[in-house]
């Protein structure tokens, strides 16, 4: 493999061209686009560059899994999977609609994605499964777990943090989405979760921090995975919520949001950046 | 063979069964070191065992798990619901103490809404064996099956000499009797067979119906009996909203059959805690106990038959 490049524009335009179909499935419908967009780098870095996966491998038992934890940030996946070729980029255009498996939370109908989710909490202990019979069978590959910064509230992560040490799964990767936001509070004035680096090494897990948004840190910091041997590893990326759009960054406001087609086209054009955008599309606060 | 060597020589022949336990081991003691890693205690995390035997299944193991069935089926519904149910993953979960068998433990630990939770699901399977040779005799099938499945463990003595090879969906019979029908499963059909010796004594022929699988169930010897008796009984340690009574009302419903019914469960409201023969005498489900609520409720059911059909033969 070549050295790396972090700057290279092929993934700068991936990433772009991953937002873009966020923002376009915010429409008709919506989406929680947030989250989506506060992950889209992750997602664009470990399917374009770090895991061992391609369109042509998703059944093979010696892949790396992704799964989705929090899963309403799906939109980032899905946009992923259109530009990587796991699926037609005309799909997306099915989003919500009844005849497709394309909806707010992950469908494993979707090549690609390999388990639902959307209920929090949960996919850490499927990834406990997936990353014991890798081991059983001597394989290689590695299990990845996106986990939403608001889903550390759920008991069942904190049971598996435990269980996965105990296992000393050093196949399992978890990765927090900190975008310090629950669904519509900030993390820090709901329930605070920091110093969260110390609570991860407390309960047995290799941890590091990064920025979320930077390809270099990420290269740099996964390509030491595990951190430890016989230890989990756990990697908080700070990321920022609405990132690329800098109107829907960082609002309380903006968790889930339909877009109308002009709203959309301004993120677009915010997106380039061409112009700040002023929304007046329906806001939902709570979901 | 116990439940527990049947497990052990099904898992050294097939790798794809894993045997998991949230640190309860009392069924399989002794399967650590047979089956090495293939053995998973995850100490007391219902939630999380049932989640990573989801990931288990995914990379096509079957994965037998075991708890005490009120955390198992309560602790970890949503994801029983959500990570097995949703995919039709070929889990197996296995409920320790439910029923009665809780005995001194009081209501935390009284799984008596475990059928009624578990029948909920799509594509989970139910089966509630008698005691250990019928908990032995039905394992095997449960585990070559595809589904999902909750087995209400029960490793008790033997309540009779069972006749019947095991067969999911179908029931075992004791006798034809039309007087009465005993529909029971599971812990109970050591009190309904000895209700059926006492009614027989009193010249009242009965026959027991005992279910073993509760889904599938055997709608056949169902409807048969409601044709064919005066008097139908649900016989179960569970709670009367959503166990056998409300299954057998439903069916009533579908096949558009109307029967007498008498209900004897638990209704709104746990059992007074103890040792497991008192348990049986204070709530009036000792064998001899049934009988007799059987025979007061056969007496009217024989008063009201013979007014109902002096009113439909226009007698009155």
């Amino acid at each position: 493999m070549p050295p790396f490049n972090p700057d290279e524009p092929w993934l700068r335009q991936l990433a772009l061209s991953v937002r873009e179909h966020i923002i376009r499935m915010g429409t008709d419908g919506g989406c929680f686009i947030g989250a989506s967009l506060s992950c889209a780098d992750l997602l664009v870095y470990l399917y374009g560059r770090h895991l061992t996966i391609s369109p042509e491998t998703t059944a093979s038992p010696d892949r790396d899994y992704l799964l989705l934890s929090k899963g309403h940030d799906v939109p980032a996946l899905y946009g992923t999977f259109a530009e990587l070729g796991y699926i037609d980029p005309a799909r997306l255009a099915n989003h919500l609609s009844v005849r497709d498996s394309i909806y707010w939370h992950p469908n494993r109908n979707i090549p690609g994605v390999e388990f639902h989710s959307g209920s929090l909490g949960h996919l850490l202990s499927v990834g406990i499964g997936i990353a014991l019979d890798i081991r059983m069978r001597g394989g290689k590959n590695r299990v990845y777990v996106i986990l939403g910064d608001g889903e550390l509230n759920e008991g069942t992560i904190w049971e598996g943090l435990q269980v996965a040490s105990a296992l000393k799964l050093d196949n399992l990767i978890g990765i927090v989405d900190r975008n310090e936001f629950q669904a519509n509070i900030r993390t820090e004035e709901l329930i605070p979760l920091e110093p969260l680096e110390a609570k991860f090494e407390a309960f047995g897990w290799a941890t590091e921090r990064i920025d979320g948004h930077s390809f270099s840190e990420m290269e740099e910091t996964f390509s030491r995975i595990p951190f430890e041997t016989s230890r989990p590893t756990m990697i908080i990326a700070d990321t920022i919520r609405g990132k690329g759009c800098p109107s829907i960054e960082r609002r309380a406001d903006r968790w889930f949001v339909n877009l109308t087609s002009n709203d959309a086209d301004a993120l677009l054009r915010e997106l380039h950046g061409q112009a700040a955008a002023d929304l007046e599309s329906e806001i939902l606060m709570v979901r | 063979m116990t439940y527990e060597e049947i497990l052990a020589e099904r898992a050294l022949a097939d790798e794809r069964l894993v045997v998991m336990t949230a640190e309860n081991r009392a069924a399989i003691r002794n399967l650590p070191g047979k089956l090495g890693d293939r053995f998973i205690d995850v100490g007391i995390a219902e939630a999380t065992m049932v989640g990573a035997a989801a990931g288990l299944a995914l990379r096509g193991r079957i994965p037998v798990l075991h708890a005490l069935a009120t955390f198992l089926t309560l602790r970890a519904f949503e994801f029983i619901r959500t990570d097995i149910g949703i995919p039709n993953l070929p889990v197996k979960l296995v409920g320790g103490v439910p029923g009665l068998l809780s005995d001194g433990n009081g209501p935390t630990h009284q799984a008596i809404e475990d059928i009624s939770l578990m029948r909920g699901i799509p594509n989970m399977k139910v089966f509630a064996p008698a005691d250990a040779h019928e908990l032995a005799a039905g394992i095997p099938a449960i585990l070559d099956d595809a589904s999902p499945w909750y087995v209400r463990f029960n490793a008790t003595a033997p309540a009779t000499d069972h006749h019947e090879p095991f067969d999911i969906g179908r029931a075992e019979i004791f006798g034809d009797g039309d007087d009465v029908a005993i529909i029971t499963y599971g812990f109970m059909l050591r009190e309904a067979l000895v209700a059926r010796d006492v009614l027989a004594a009193e010249g009242i022929s009965s026959r027991v119906i005992n279910l073993r699988t509760l889904k599938p169930i055997d709608v056949g010897a169902i409807l048969a009996a409601a044709d064919e008796t005066i008097l139908m009984v649900t016989v179960e340690d569970h709670f009367l909203s959503g166990g056998l009574y409300s299954i057998i009302g439903e069916l009533f419903l579908k096949h558009r059959t109307m029967a007498p019914l008498l209900p004897i469960a638990f209704a709104e409201r746990w059992f007074t805690p103890g040792r497991l023969d008192e348990v049986l005498v204070n709530e009036g489900l000792t064998g001899a106990q049934l009988a007799e609520t059987i025979r007061l409720e056969l007496i009217s059911e024989r008063t009201g038959s013979f007014h109902a059909s002096r009113i439909t033969s226009g007698m009155v």
